[in-house]
């Protein structure tokens, strides 16, 4: 229980992940289920960003009279910030890509509802049997 | 079954699946090493080595920068060209025919922004200018301080957009044409490739570079990495504001 507050970034990731999660798979509307991907997203980098906190440290840029003699007890995990930088750049793309393909849906069919859409392209199926 | 009751079932499941999900990660997440210890398994020989290393022998005062520009330079790249596949795939998902009028694009375009609202353009026209003095000075100091080439790109397409929604299409298209953003775009990933390409080049074989000129502290330093910094920046700006562009009014007017 002494490290409950200090670990609370990473159960907020997890209660987040949970979250986008359900958004993902009960959401009818697409635009809401893309939020619910970038929800989930945004956890994980939390939880990275918290994996590379160091007590008492800070962030990892040195001043230029310490070179030669740095210190890295001194400064934070600079590995997690990088890994968070590559995975928001996949998330941005992945959810520009997402967006457009909704753009074109809309303007097929008319409707976000993903049940809708179903409904229509099952009715359209139908039609080309007869 | 009909269709009210299957879809109350389905949503009483996920509801359920993610509590009991939910559960599990929690339960879990009490049993990993605890955050902000020196003593955790993370802090080990990689991060020590950045620190210690990277500023001296890059330049960089900025160890993440070192490691993301100088380290792992190919693994930025990588993430650039994401960005440009990515907004290259919004191009063609929403390209309106050529043969949609201009006046039909217009049309769009008045009918969901406020152009030449007063207040917006004389707020903007103090806004703007800040907004990007702020995006090139995170760019330039990319080595120095918090900041690079993404942040600072972002920061620089916030500006571009905040342009483009107080004074319209029209006016920001006498600079930023669909040309201008492919030309710069593949110039600026060109130009990394081969700056990389070169520095490891000639490292592999134990030659002499320009990779650390320059005195550390100074914005003219850390040899290589305030160029790419730039170039990231680049292609980051372009993306955002075409991919804004291309789904809000499915695409640019020349």
């Amino acid at each position: 229980m002494s490290y409950f507050f200090a670990d609370l970034p990473e159960y907020t990731a997890m209660i987040l992940f949970g979250i986008g999660l359900s958004i993902l798979m009960l959401a009818k509307n697409l635009v809401k289920k893309i939020i619910g991907l970038n929800i989930m997203d945004t956890s994980v980098f939390l939880f990275l960003a918290a994996k590379g906190y160091v007590e008492n440290t800070v962030a990892p840029i040195v001043t230029p009279e310490e070179l030669g003699h740095i210190d890295s007890a001194l400064y934070s995990n600079p590995v997690p910030a990088g890994l968070v930088l590559t995975g928001i750049v996949v998330s941005v793309s992945v959810t520009a890509v997402l967006l457009s393909l909704v753009v074109r849906l809309n303007e097929e069919f008319h409707t976000l509802d993903i049940d809708e859409i179903i409904h229509i392209l099952r009715k359209r199926d139908r039609e080309d049997l007869k | 079954m009909n269709k009210e009751k299957r879809d109350r079932l389905y949503a009483i499941l996920c509801t359920c699946l993610t509590i009991v999900f939910i559960g599990v990660m929690l339960f879990m997440a009490t049993d990993l090493p605890h955050l902000g210890l020196a003593t955790n398994p993370d802090i080990n020989e990689v991060p020590e080595f950045y620190v210690e290393e990277g500023p001296e022998e890059t330049g960089a005062l900025n160890a993440v920068t070192a490691m993301i520009l100088h380290y792992r330079a190919f693994d930025t790249l990588g993430e650039s060209c994401v960005l440009f596949v990515a907004a290259i795939s919004v191009f063609i998902l929403l390209r309106i025919d050529g043969n949609a009028s201009n006046d039909t694009i217009v049309a769009i375009d008045r009918r969901y922004e406020p152009v030449n609202d007063p207040i917006l353009s004389k707020t903007f026209l103090i806004l703007v200018p800040a907004v990007f003095m702020f995006g090139i000075y995170i760019t330039m100091n990319g080595h120095l301080s918090p900041g690079g080439g993404f942040s600072g790109g972002a920061i620089l397409a916030a500006g571009l957009l905040l342009y483009l929604n107080a004074y319209g299409l029209a006016n920001t298209e006498r600079f930023m044409t669909s040309k201008l953003y492919r030309r710069v775009t593949a110039l600026a990933l060109c130009f990394y490739a081969a700056a990389k390409g070169y520095t490891f080049y000639m490292g592999a074989n134990g030659l002499e570079t320009f990779e650390k000129a320059g005195v550390p502290g100074r914005i003219l330093s850390a040899g290589l990495i305030l160029p790419l910094n730039v170039c990231v920046a680049i292609v980051v700006a372009m993306t955002i504001y075409s991919m804004y562009i291309m789904i809000r009014k499915g695409g640019f007017n020349k």
